[in-house]
Parts: C-alpha cells; structure tokens; sequence
C-alpha cells in the first residue's frame, strides 16, 4: 500500500491518472446534479407548509454537507502531507479550501435566502447557521496563513498545523454554539426535516452525491494545473508543454501570417 | 560537557529568565492591560450609562475585552527571542521543546492573564455586576484565560517568522478563542441572573485540560518549521 501511495503521490503519474479519470467523474457530476436538479425542481412536490421555497434545500443541504466534509479532507490531506512529505497531499489540501470556503459561502447565502420567509430574517442567531460562519472564518484563515508564506514547503507545512488544529476545534466549537444558543434562545422553528418523503429524500440525495463529485471534479482540476504550475521546471511537463505547442505551432504560424 | 538540566531545571530557568526580560520593559506588560481597561470603558459610553443596560452585557463586554487583549499581548511571546535567534538556540536544547512552549505560556499567563483578573473586580464594579456574578467572573478568568495563552501560543508559533504577521494572528486565533467566549461569558451570565455557572465552568476547565496537552505539542511543531 506504501508503494502505492508514493507512486500516486508522485506528480507526473497523479497527473496522467488523473487525466483518464477526470472525464467520466465529471460526466458523472453533470448527469447527477442535472437529474437531481429536475427531480427537486420539478418533479418533487411543494411543501405543505413551506411551499416552493423547500426547493432551496436541494441546493443548501448538500452544499453544507460538502462544507464540513471538505474541511476534513483538508485537514485529513495536510496531515498526510506533513506526516509523509507527500507533495500531492499539500497541493490537494491547499486547493481544497477555496473549494471548501464557496461551498460554506453558498450554505450560507442559501441559508439567507431560505430563512427570510421561513423565519421572517435574513438572518437568524441559529446555531447552525452560526457555527457555518465560523466555518468560514476557519477556512480564511488557512487560506490567508496559506498565502503569507513565500516559500511552498513552509507554507503547505505550517497551514497544515493550523488545518489540523482547526479539526480538532470544529466539534468543539460546534457542540459549544449549539448550547449557547439553546441556553440564550431554544430555537421553536426548527427546519423540520426529521421525517421526509421519498419524493423529496431522492432528489436530496441525488444532488449530494452530485455535490461531493463535483468536490471531486473540481480537486482534481485544480490539483492538475497546481501540479503543472509547481512542476513547470520538471523535464515531465516540459515535454508535455512542448507537445502541445508542437501540435498548435502550425496554427499559430498561420494566425501570425493572417496578421500580417 | 555536564548532563543536561532536568526538565523543571529547565522549565524554572526560562521562566525566570522571561519574566526578567518582561520586567525590564514594564510597558509591554502595562499596555495590554491599559487597553483591556479603555475598551471597557467605551462600551458604557457607546451605549448610554443605564445600569440595567450594562448589567446584562457586562459578561459579553469583559470577556470580549479579555480576549482582545491577550490577543494584543500574543506576539511578544516568541518574537523577540526570534528576532535575536535566542528562539533557535531553545530548539536545539536539549530538551524537549514542549517546555519551552510551556513556560512561554506560563510567563505570558503571568503576565496577562494573572493581572487581567485581578483588575476584572472593579471593571465588573463599574459595570454593575452582583457579587455573586463577580465570584464567578473570577472563576471562568482563571479557568479560561490559560486556554487563551495556549491556544494564542500555537497562532504565534505558526506566524512568528512573518514580517507583518499581526492582523494575520488575530484572523487564526479569533474563531478559535470562541468556545472559550461563549463558556466564559455564559457562566457569569448565568451567575448573574441567578442560576448555577457549574456546568459552565466545568466546560472551561475540560477545554483548559485538553488545550494543556494538545496546545503545546502544536505550537512546538509550529515552532520548528517556522524558525527552520
């Protein structure tokens, strides 16, 4: 299994992997969140009490799913990458949280949105919502602790200390929200989703899965040019890139005389 | 060569040694204190001088400006022993750098914490807070300022090496002090409306055990790849 791991840990054959893999995780992405997307938008039924705007959960629930699941990835990646000095471990970690930051931002705007007129405000004190945001302050301090650093290696290793920190703080300052806010205000309107219908329960879950894949598609691709940016020296991508422009260089030449 | 210092040798040395350095410029302990004291202040002249009013914010209030100002104090617990290398040379010491990072906290306790709840009494008194709920103030300042050390002590070890590293630290520690906010505020808050803090207090000293032995494992990682 070692083996295994330094050799996917290695750029050059994460890269070619990768490349064979990304298409079908991305066609797969596509096809379930646009199923998901008619099923909830369309085919499933309105809530008798909330109406249409039930409709939203499709979009909040998986996003704030995504959004805990990758700060643990994050976090589970950083470790690796400082444990074992694995390259592609950083670079996953390092992309996942601006991936992770947008999933938390949209949890949070869909969560507006949704309690407007389900509570009457933009925004409510609950304790959810709350520990999201503070999710979100969680991850602009990686990313900020992530860009201050000039030198990658030291970056990547001290943001993972951070990383790691902030997994252990998580359940702790989740568990802390929650009864702080049920010691100041017991929240009467709960989002009331202990029991769902199945017409509702597939499309929810269609979109999650469609949801994490999209996580997925998005790591890859983002790991994929971090690697090739990171590697830009390494003989690998330089026969790579010259490849490339050997196939495009006819067409530039044509271009340029067009010009002239 | 003689044998190498015993580990409380050690952790006695630095501490001394720290609190000699902080004694000799008074004002990097004053300042912090001076703020804590200012941004007390503000709060009753922001928003009106009305007892009832500031009785119920005055757990909100002194533990906000707690935390603001051991904030402030942070960056003086490992940065000039960086500047002059004195931080390198604590590396490489024979010992683990477990201690050091414990008697970094220690003297920075000593010299924010200590003083912070003994001048936290009479800013309650302005404030109007009960007896009672001053009792527990005390408790939850004792109890939750040494987290806030610990945990400080991992955002500096991780930002020492920066040029501007401040505001930055503010942005890594601040999430995670918030736990220790919501504890520590929720327990005067429930001693001044009269109901048992006990539950509240235990949380804090649970948070303070698990900080005490995870904090400094943490910040000596961070230490090392920052001084590196």
């Amino acid at each position: 299994m070692w083996v295994w791991l330094h050799k996917f840990g290695s750029p050059k054959y994460f890269y070619n992997v990768s490349g064979k893999i990304l298409p079908w995780v991305g066609g797969a992405t596509v096809l379930l969140i646009l199923v998901g997307l008619y099923l909830g938008l369309f085919a499933s039924p309105a809530d008798y009490q909330q109406r249409d705007s039930v409709r939203i959960m499709y979009i909040h629930v998986p996003s704030a799913w995504n959004s805990m699941f990758i700060y643990l990835v994050m976090a589970a990646a950083a470790a690796i990458g400082l444990i074992w000095n694995i390259k592609i471990a950083d670079i996953a970690a390092a992309v996942s949280a601006p991936i992770g930051a947008s999933f938390t931002f949209i949890t949070l705007v869909t969560g507006s949105l949704w309690g407007k007129p389900m509570w009457g405000t933009w925004w409510e004190w609950d304790a959810r919502l709350t520990s999201e945001l503070i999710l979100l302050f969680l991850y602009l301090g990686y990313i900020a602790l992530q860009s201050a650093f000039e030198d990658r290696r030291t970056a990547a290793r001290a943001s993972a200390v951070l990383a790691i920190v902030g997994a252990v703080n998580v359940p702790i300052i989740y568990y802390s929200v929650q009864w702080w806010n049920t010691l100041h205000q017991p929240q009467s309107l709960g989002v009331g989703m202990s029991t769902i219908h199945a017409s509702m329960l597939l499309p929810l879950l269609l979109m999650a899965l469609g949801f994490k894949l999209l996580y997925v598609t998005l790591l890859l691709m983002r790991t994929r040019t971090e690697v090739l940016e990171r590697e830009r020296n390494s003989a690998w991508v330089q026969e790579l890139a010259q490849a490339l422009s050997g196939k495009s260089s006819s067409d530039q030449v044509r271009s340029s005389n067009e010009q002239r | 060569m003689s044998e190498a210092p015993g580990l409380f040798t050690a952790l006695g040395v630095l501490i001394r040694r720290d609190l000699l350095l902080a004694l000799r410029r008074r004002a990097q302990i004053l300042n912090p204190l001076v703020f804590f004291v200012i941004v007390v202040t503000l709060f009753p002249l922001g928003l009106g001088p009305e007892p009832n009013l500031l009785q119920k914010l005055a757990p909100g209030v002194l533990w906000v400006a707690a935390l603001l100002s051991a904030m402030l104090s942070l960056e003086a617990m490992f940065h000039s022993d960086f500047e002059d290398g004195s931080l390198e040379q604590l590396l490489l010491a024979p010992q683990p750098v477990f201690i050091t990072v414990i008697a970094k906290v220690l003297t920075h306790w000593l010299l924010s914490g200590l003083p912070l709840l003994l001048l936290a009494p009479l800013l309650a008194l302005w404030l109007h807070l009960s007896p009672d709920a001053i009792v527990v103030l005390l408790a939850s300042l004792a109890l939750g300022t040494p987290v806030l050390s610990l945990i400080g002590a991992i955002g500096v070890a991780l930002t020492v090496g920066l040029r501007r590293g401040g505001v930055l630290l503010s942005l890594l520690v601040l999430p995670l002090y918030i736990p220790v906010l919501i504890m520590g505020a929720g327990a005067v808050d429930a001693a001044a409306s009269g109901l048992a803090a006990g539950a509240h207090l235990s949380i804090l000293g649970a948070l303070l055990l698990l900080s005490l032995s995870l904090a400094p494992w943490a910040a000596g990682a961070a230490l090392r790849i920052s001084v590196e």
